[in-house]
């Protein structure tokens, strides 16, 4: 009887995990590999009789969907595994299935083996794995078969905590220890550790150095938008001049517009708004974008999960995910990929898995989002993951108190996301993803759905909540400890394997933790609820009151923080600014020789194109409260400008509108924000929302701030931020900034993204049963037109698909007039005079028009587009602008509402065509065709 | 009448039970949300109830197979999920629901990866079997339109016909089949009629405004997903 066994299980109809292998060798020009077969294997540590193996493979095998066999295979193939720590679910399940079968064993792995019945060459098939399938910052590959359960997680006892001798090193020696350590600390920091140590007469142990670290990243601490900075250039004006740290000028930005729906902002864990008086919007959106990089589906899955506990740590119950992401390329040719990287097609499959993956299995609908393309996101891909959470107002949690307990909810600890923070906070190179791989981690929904569960309705049992996110419990713990002090227990942490060191535990980035300040005599109900829905509870210690943090490992004190320093004893940074300063003065028209050909460019670019077979991975529909979806239309195949959701018993929703675009940040980076802040109201308001309660997040993505020129692109962002948000009296309530977005490549280039600012809108919407979306409604209706348009062409798409001239001219301007014209469509749209409605973005009038036919499936009829000439008319990308459609008896009344600020356009037809000026007619068909023409679509991945 | 006592049976990952537990609301029912672990620390949780819904979600996270995990749970109280049949009480599973169900052995079949591979959500329109014994179809007459959202939603039998001639098949997808089930089927029940398995979420179109083409003028009362729920608590109440 062997103690090592391996169930093999093949799909009898074809595996579509073989045919998106062939796909992807076909699509990036691999060496061919002939036919492949992709079969799961299951391995089991213990002593299996035959009756044992029977009743397995009863529950393991489907006999109408597979075969299953406990012989080695011999055939010529790989097998991949996890690599030992890596969460494997699947293994889980091996265990809990041979409990139920009450057949002992000592435990179990799961992998895949991937057979190539042709037998092509072994670097034919160790490219075609590689590039393609296994990623060995999470898993290992070999040829034929493997035995994973040979390799476990060392299970050496480590010993406590190691003392860093700091006060003895000069500052070369410090930044020695600062690479060596990874601790991405500034030189000033590190030399005001090495004084505070001094004074306090020690040196620090490895898990204070490491808690400190933690804190005091990028990630966690916000340094460049805590700086003072200095202005060194830039317009005349502002040389030599000191700003206001960038954080503090956004939230006064919010304090002086003092909108009454806004609860909490810039505080805690999201932004909390109350449209309607009983129930509390939390919001919230973050980053992951060096974690998708490495290991596309793990980062972007644990960006979902970590923002979904943002509103979970703030004590609402999430309701919906956004996502925004950013890729280079699908079609680089695998020359041109920087080394060390991902190929885009790679990291986008991924990434979208990742994100289906986790939406779809905790159970939140995915609505609002975008997908940007460009060269300068190959190395370094962005994704932007955000949540929304409702719960009936009640005062926001202001513990911890002395003598509550500090208790961590979810899953168990392991070596996994070891130092996230301070990884985020480094530029990345060609080593990054062998290095990171302790950084990385793969999420598991079901068990933060169990925390979900566990904690809506459990509110009153605690005093605090926040989550285990960058930093681990360093930064949980550290964070609620600030200024009441706590002392814990590392011994008390449950682990998922031994051998950890203690500053591992207490910095590890096991996903699916919350930690929560609990009154003693809650514990128990607290406990109670947890046990009923399956979620693990550990008491780790007691919040003090004495304003300390104390670490122990096995009593033994590892740590011994003053909070006061922890929190505040960061030296603030002192950086450099040279402001950017486009001439606005001068605005460049286009010429086009061929506009149809233009406008079927444009509706093919990738980020105008159908995003459908994305939308279709995640699940838009769950919770029941999706009431205009990402995609409308009468053949639900047309984008919508912003998303509704809304209970089904409630009268009133919530908008949700993205405003993104980076090329306008690359010449002016200022007016980027202001146009990205007006698209995303503008999306919103086009979909029925109220402007005046519109309250917004920001996330920048940015490169390094450390040089003044990136610091000045960002500061002039921040500075379009705040002029934006008084301008539209739409406040701020959280953020996030991702700075450090670069890669070193090896040719000592540095490769930054172009400056991201995205913009999320959430905003009421007083009557969601009459929400409005771009799809035309009905022939013979009047289009109009609000708003102005000039030839702004500045990282305009036209641009895009037709290459820039060397004069770009200016991007759009801010719209004085927008607030008040939204104002008024919306007083018009609640009088019931709007049939449709679609903002003008990307790709100008005739890209706006070509989807509203497309989403109506009927045509339009244009006389005449505001413009002093064609291409501007046509393609500009002016804000402030949107197409309506109004019923030609309501057409007097919409225009008394609108103050008679609307220029009619032209008509809707039946005769299924787009009649443009100076365009020959195009049918609606063809606009459909373009428009879903996607050479490198999704299906085909 | 009163309200009709409905239990909603959820495992760990579970995620459309609250969405079921409002469609039986509206449809006269008044549910109970029973994690397996309930209804095996209280099994009077199950024969008090006279209607009984597997709901969606992943129970397991699909852990080795959609259903599985939960189907294993089940086992534990399999004598008196038979006896609630046998009764005659209806029972629905929805998308993994039905997994489970298949998996349990309750219905005939089992569901594989959609064909096109990928996860997918998109409404598609239902035509009810008007030969179907079913009881949570008897009397319907007007295709149902709702969302599904699945990814090893491919309905397998290898002998639909006489699946059909027994009068088992209760939905069929129509015009599209979303993800390669066999004879466009996308309900199946069981020879007694009232266990219904079907992929689709019925429970995501109980009012109106969640149909995409409400604006449009599209759904419609006749429609709605709800009536499935309906016809179920109609059985349920004329038992």
């Amino acid at each position: 009887m062997a103690d090592r066994h391996r169930l093999t299980i093949h799909s009898i109809d074809p595996d579509p995990r073989a045919a998106a292998i062939l796909d992807g060798i076909a699509h990036l020009g691999l060496e061919p590999v002939g036919q492949v077969v992709v079969a799961d294997v299951v391995f089991i540590d213990g002593d299996l009789h035959t009756d044992d193996q029977h009743r397995l493979h009863g529950v393991l095998v489907d006999p109408l969907l597979q075969r299953g066999s406990w012989a080695a295979p011999t055939s010529c193939a790989v097998e991949i595994t996890p690599l030992p720590g890596v969460t494997d679910a699947n293994a889980h399940a091996v265990v809990h299935t041979a409990a139920v079968l009450d057949i002992p064993i000592r435990g179990a792995a799961t992998g895949v083996r991937i057979e190539f019945p042709d037998e092509p060459p072994t670097g034919a098939i160790a490219a075609a794995v590689d590039r393609l399938v296994a990623n060995d910052v999470i898993e290992r590959w070999d040829h034929g078969t493997v035995d994973p359960l040979a390799l476990r997680p060392p299970s050496d006892a480590v010993g406590g905590a190691e003392i860093v001798a700091v006060r003895s090193l000069n500052d070369a020696d410090l930044a020695e220890l600062n690479t060596e350590r990874g601790l991405s600390l500034d030189p000033e920091e590190l030399t005001t550790i090495r004084s505070h140590y001094a004074q306090l007469g020690r040196d620090p142990t490895d898990v204070e150095l490491e808690t400190l670290a933690q804190t005091w990243s990028e990630h966690c601490a916000h340094k460049t938008f805590r700086a003072r900075i200095v202005v060194t250039a830039g317009p005349d004006d502002q040389v030599g001049a000191t700003r206001e740290p960038m954080l503090a000028q956004l939230r006064q930005s919010t304090e002086a517009l003092d909108a009454p729906f806004v609860v909490s902002s810039f505080v805690g864990n999201a932004g909390v708004i109350e449209f309607d008086p009983g129930t509390t919007l939390a919001v919230k959106a973050e980053t992951h974008n060096h974690p998708s990089a490495v290991e596309p589906f793990g980062g972007a899955n644990t960006g979902v999960g970590g923002v979904i506990r943002d509103v979970l740590g703030i004590a609402h119950r999430p309701i919906a995910v956004t996502d925004i992401l950013c890729f280079g390329p699908a079609e680089l040719p695998l020359d041109a990929l920087p080394a060390g990287t991902l190929h885009p097609r790679r990291i986008r499959a991924g990434v979208i898995d990742g994100i289906a993956d986790y939406g779809n299995k905790i159970g939140l609908p995915t609505v609002a989002g975008a997908i940007l393309y460009d060269e300068r996101y190959t190395a370094n891909p962005l994704v932007f993951a955000g949540c929304i959470g409702a719960a009936p107002t009640r005062p926001l949690h202001d513990g911890p108190f002395p003598d509550d307990r500090v208790v961590v909810l979810g899953g168990a600890t392991g070596r996994d996301g070891i130092r996230g923070a301070t990884f985020s906070s480094a530029t990345m190179d060609a080593t990054t993803g062998d290095v990171a791989g302790a950084s990385v981690q793969i999420g598991d929904p079901i068990t933060e759905k169990l925390l979900i569960d566990a904690l809506v309705g459990a509110e009153h049992l605690y005093s605090a909540i926040t989550d285990c996110g960058a930093g681990g419990l360093s930064s949980a713990v550290g964070e609620m400890a600030e200024g009441v002090g706590a002392d814990v227990e590392l011994d008390d942490v449950p682990r998922k394997y031994p051998g950890l060191a203690p500053w591992e535990v207490w910095l590890s980035e096991a996903q699916e933790r919350m930690v929560v300040a609990v009154p003693a005599d809650h514990l128990d109900e607290l406990r109670a609820r947890c046990a009923r829905v399956g979620v693990d509870v550990a008491d780790i210690g007691q919040f003090t009151g004495d304003g300390t943090l104390i670490v122990r490992s096995g009593g033994v004190v590892v740590a011994d923080l003053d909070t006061h320093f922890l929190h505040d004893g960061r030296p603030q940074r002192e950086m450099e600014a040279e402001l950017p300063d486009p001439d606005r003065s001068a605005s460049k028209r286009r010429t086009v020789d061929d506009p149809l050909d233009a406008l079927r460019r444009l509706l093919q670019h990738p980020n105008i194109a159908s995003k459908a077979a994305t939308i279709h991975r995640y699940d838009h529909e769950i919770g029941g409260a999706t009431v205009v979806r990402p995609l409308v239309g009468a053949a639900s195949d047309a984008p919508a400008d912003g998303v509704v959701l809304a209970p089904i018993d409630a009268t009133a929703g919530v908008a949700i509108g993205i405003g993104v675009n980076p090329w306008y940040g690359l010449h002016d980076p200022e007016s980027m924000a202001l146009a990205v802040v007006d698209e995303a109201i503008r999306n919103v308001v086009a979909v029925g929302a109220d402007p005046d309660k519109v309250a917004l997040l920001d996330n920048f993505s940015w490169g390094d701030p450390r040089r003044p020129s990136t610091l000045g692109e960002l500061v002039a962002a921040v500075d379009g931020c705040c002029t934006a948000a008084h301008m539209y009296r739409a406040p701020f309530v959280s953020g996030k900034d991702s700075l450090n977005n670069e890669y070193m490549g090896a040719d000592g280039e540095r490769h930054s993204v172009p400056p991201t600012l995205v913009i999320t809108a959430i905003a009421h919407v007083p009557d969601a049963d009459h929400c409005i979306t771009p799809d035309l409604v009905g022939a013979g209706n009047v289009l109009m037109m609000v708003g102005s348009t000039e030839p702004e062409f500045a990282g305009s798409h036209l641009d895009l698909v037709l290459g820039e001239p060397d004069a770009v001219g200016v991007t759009p301007a801010p719209d004085p007039d927008a607030p008040n014209t939204y104002r008024k469509l919306h007083a018009a749209m609640r009088a019931g005079l709007v049939e449709s409605c679609h903002d003008v973005s990307e790709g100008g009038a005739a890209v706006a028009l070509a989807e509203m036919c497309i989403g109506g499936r009927l045509g339009a009829s244009i006389d005449k587009l505001p413009g002093d000439d064609t291409v501007t008319a046509l393609f500009a990308e002016s804000i402030g602008r949107l197409i309506v459609e109004v019923e030609p008896r309501r057409v007097a009344a919409f225009m008394r509402v609108m103050d008679d600020g609307a220029q009619r356009i032209g008509v809707v037809t039946d005769r299924l065509d787009l009649q443009l000026p100076s365009l020959p007619p195009v049918p609606v068909s063809s606009l459909v065709d373009w428009f879903q023409h996607d050479p490198d679509s999704m299906d085909a991945t | 009448m009163s309200r009709i006592a409905a239990v909603v049976l959820a495992g760990p990952g579970t995620n459309r039970d609250r969405d079921v537990a409002a469609a039986l609301e509206l449809a006269g029912a008044d549910p109970t949300i029973a994690l397996t672990r309930d209804v095996l620390d209280d099994r009077s949780l199950l024969s008090r109830a006279q209607l009984a819904v597997v709901a969606g979600g992943f129970s397991h996270a699909d852990a080795l197979g959609a259903g599985r995990m939960m189907a294993l749970d089940l086992a534990a109280v399999g004598d008196e999920l038979r006896s609630f049949v046998e009764q005659g009480k209806p029972v629905i599973g929805i998308c993994n629901g039905f997994q489970v169900l298949t998996r349990a052995r309750l219905l005939p079949g089992a569901l594989g990866h959609n064909a096109q591979g990928e996860f997918d959500c998109r409404w598609v329109v239902l035509d009810p079997i008007v030969a179907s014994q079913c009881v949570w179809t008897d009397g319907l007459t007007q295709p149902i339109h709702c969302p599904i959202a699945h990814g090893e939603g491919r309905y397998v039998h290898p002998d639909p016909d006489s699946l059909a001639a027994a009068g088992q098949v209760a939905l069929r997808y129509r015009s599209t089949n979303p993800n390669g089930s066999v004879a466009d089927i996308a309900g199946v029940c069981d020879h007694s009629g009232v266990v219904l398995g079907l992929m689709p979420h019925p429970e995501n179109h109980i009012v109106a405004r969640q149909h995409p083409h409400h604006r449009r003028g599209g759904g419609g009362p006749e429609h709605l997903g709800l009536r499935i729920f309906e016809r179920g608590v109609h059985h349920a109440k004329s038992r």
